[in-house]
């Protein structure tokens, strides 16, 4: 979380398992959200600006498959280390 | 792929002794001996240590103390992952010994020899966690030889642990930590979603704790003779000792145990020597790196010493190209091979390793490509996928283009050492 | 009907049950139809799947509200004795017992697809979309009170309303059948099949 005024400290992330690239997200939220040469989204890893967190509210909410989620902490990437049984 | 693991294991050295300190430490020093009955490996070894009650902080402590960290290529600390499952309500253990990756064979091996080392660790992360019950997942090679290890010790009425046995399913994707789950529990091989983390809630929503069967097999050392012994080998920020299988140009492809920190040269030579001179290595997995085998050749074979190559030790693995061959072809084959092997449930994982194992192709067969397009699509793949199996693909194919730079220009110009004559492709030809 | 009108007052809450039922089944049907072209109906630059989606939740919460005076209306009626109870406990009205109880079945119904469709995120998406599926039943036995609650049929452009309500239902529901005849979880038009079946949701 930075002191920047306007800056909430959440960020979106996709559950890619869930999603089935329908690509509501990507329309209701184009600043954030967009769609790859597949139709699935690439979500941006900063966080959401103030003036858009009602939109990022209203955008988890469309998601047919509630794959898209707004929370706290850093972005999470899925681990190199999950490979293998995560050593 | 298919070996069973007797293939791979080299011949012991004239003179092996058994002391605590000097290598081999995993694997039965005499070959002769065969794969360890219970009683070899009591004589070898010594009784295991009980992790239950007052010792189990303790050992968690020791486990700590010798910074172990985790062999099946994520390199977590054993002793936080054991912390963190041991705070949770009716924890299960889990041994991973799916080995999903087709080159690798160290689990295979360590399974086949040294069965008893995983079942001891295995039962002992069960009793420092608080668990009652350890599952141990193992390739169908070596089923057999786990079922008859856990008899004997029925037998000897050794274990105050329940240890069950599955075979891993045959996957690229199964030996993912929530994918071997998945299997145990509902027979799909596939990962699932994180939220929530597997300490937290995995196994019949149980606490559950995934470890590598190498990094078991480590854990019952550690225990028996402590953390300074353990650190006695290896570097003081990556101590130990690890599996590596060596193959390719090596004229004795074989499972070797190295001190973490070995230079690349003499891991070679410990399996044989390479067999002709050699052009790349892929270190660490088929989602490990290529690097040009010169630069490589005298650096320790160790995350610190690898990292400005772009390489880690990833989950113990050496593959060695030799000059005869052509990199981009054989980063096309296993490109291809990593696409086919997507559990088929994310969108980048599914359609973008197709995608870029398509444009991975035309660079092998030296058809016109455009650039451009290979990078936007590793760009938007990376990081994307509900597990790490699309980046690991896309590590794989940007260090070929970063090794093989000569072999794309040969390619430009219709040339391929790989053949070492003009590729014959006709313009237009489709996939 | 002009001599309901010459009545006036005392026969308004009348008029605007039936008015307000007829409109909510407009609605509901409206929004089925667009459920089912949320799911399977490949997008349109002008109807994307957003549009689709958030209209058939519009369309949702303007039934809510049509249900809402159609209902106290309806009970408060000094005409009719129907008894607050038998909004929701189905069978329960001494007036017209199997019509209105139908009504009170579609209530009950509805009331839990929009219910958890409201919580869907703490519910979890397999209990929500588990849920959801009554929508199927709720829309039968709405038809069914509304043919049978009132003698209205006999206007035509209500039976017309009605039938073309059936008419998109009756589609949609086909649709969304053939839809589910390609495979669970079928792959969305234009995509190639899943590698590895993804694990089978309810439908």
């Amino acid at each position: 979380m930075t002191a920047r005024t306007g800056d909430t400290g959440q960020r979106l992330s996709v559950d890619f398992i869930a999603c089935e690239g329908r690509g509501l997200c990507a329309e209701a939220l184009p600043e954030l959200i967009t769609p790859d040469d597949w139709g699935f989204p690439i979500v941006s890893h900063q966080a959401v600006p103030l003036r858009l967190l009602d939109d990022a509210r209203e955008t988890v909410r469309a998601c047919p498959k509630l794959a898209l989620r707004l929370g706290y902490g850093a972005a999470p990437r899925p681990d190199p280390g999950r490979r293998e049984g995560a050593g | 792929m298919t070996r069973t693991a007797g293939t791979y294991e080299r011949s012991p050295g004239p003179g092996d002794v058994r002391l605590p300190g000097a290598l081999p430490r995993l694997l039965p020093a005499s070959f002769a001996a065969g794969s360890a009955s219970l009683a070899g490996h009591l004589a070898r070894y010594g009784p295991p240590p009980s992790g239950q009650g007052r010792r189990r902080d303790s050992l968690i402590a020791e486990v700590g103390r010798a910074g172990l960290t985790g062999r099946g290529g994520a390199g977590f600390s054993t002793a936080r992952k054991l912390a963190a499952v041991a705070a949770g309500h009716a924890p299960v253990v889990i041994a991973n010994g799916t080995e999903g990756e087709p080159a690798s064979a160290k689990d295979k091996v360590l399974m086949a020899r040294s069965p008893h080392l995983v079942l001891d660790g295995a039962v002992l992360a069960a009793e420092m966690t608080g668990a009652r019950e350890a599952v141990i997942v193992v390739h169908h090679s070596v089923r057999e030889i786990l079922d008859g290890a856990v008899a004997e010790r029925r037998r000897a009425l050794l274990d105050r642990v329940g240890i069950k046995i599955v075979t891993g399913a045959d996957r690229f994707v199964a030996g993912e930590a929530s994918a071997v789950v998945h299997w145990i529990e509902r027979g799909v091989p596939a990962p699932t979603s994180t939220p929530p983390r597997l300490s937290e809630r995995g196994l019949a929503n149980r606490p559950t704790l995934v470890q590598n069967v190498e990094t078991l097999a480590h854990l019952a050392l550690i225990a028996r003779y402590g953390a300074s012994w353990f650190r006695s080998v290896g570097t003081p920020a990556e101590p130990g000792s690890m599996l590596v299988t060596v193959l390719g140009a090596v004229r004795d492809p074989s499972v070797v145990e190295i001190a973490i920190g070995t230079p690349v040269g003499q891991m070679l030579e410990q399996a044989g020597g390479a067999s002709a001179p050699v052009r790349a290595l892929l270190l660490g997995g088929y989602f490990g790196d290529w690097v040009d085998a010169t630069a490589a050749m005298s650096r320790p074979f160790s995350s610190a010493g690898l990292a400005d190559l772009g390489a880690g030790p990833g989950a113990g693995l050496m593959l060695a190209l030799p000059v005869g061959a052509c990199g981009l072809i054989w980063t096309a084959k296993i490109m291809r091979y990593l696409a086919d092997q997507s559990a088929g449930q994310c969108g980048p994982c599914l359609f973008g390793l197709a995608a870029i194992a398509g444009e991975v192709e035309r660079l092998a067969e030296g058809r016109t490509t455009d650039p451009g397009l290979l990078r936007r699509w590793l760009d938007q793949v990376d990081g994307r996928g509900g597990c790490a199996h699309p980046s690991g693909a896309v590590r794989l194919v940007r260090s070929a283009l970063r090794t093989f730079g000569a072999e794309l220009d040969e390619h430009a110009a219709g040339w391929c050492r790989g053949k070492a004559c003009v590729l014959p492709v006709p313009p237009g030809t489709t996939r | 009907m002009n001599a309901a009108v010459a009545f006036g007052g005392s026969q308004a809450p009348w008029f605007v049950s039936r008015g307000s039922g007829l409109a909510l089944l407009a609605a509901f049907s409206a929004a089925a139809v667009l459920g089912v072209a949320a799911r399977t109906g490949s997008a349109s630059r002008r109807w994307s799947r957003l549009a689709i989606g958030e209209l058939h939740r519009t369309l949702a919460l303007f039934c809510l509200a049509f249900l809402g005076l159609h209902v106290v209306t309806a009970v408060t009626d000094p005409y009719v004795t129907i008894g607050w109870a038998a909004t929701v406990v189905p069978f329960a009205s001494p007036y017209r017992t199997l019509a209105i109880g139908l009504g009170a079945l579609a209530v009950d119904l509805g009331g839990a697809v929009l219910i958890t469709s409201l919580v869907r995120r703490r519910l979890g998406y397999r209990a929500w979309r588990a849920v959801h599926w009554l929508a199927y039943l709720a829309w039968p036995a709405a038809f069914l009170h509304s043919v049978t609650a009132g003698n209205d049929m006999r206007i035509w452009w209500v039976a017309l309303v009605v039938w073309g309500c059936v008419a998109s239902v009756a589609t949609a529901v086909i649709a969304r059948l053939l839809f589910w005849q390609r495979g669970p979880d079928g792959p969305l038009p234009g995509r190639p099949e899943r590698a590895v079946p993804k694990e089978k949701t309810l439908l």
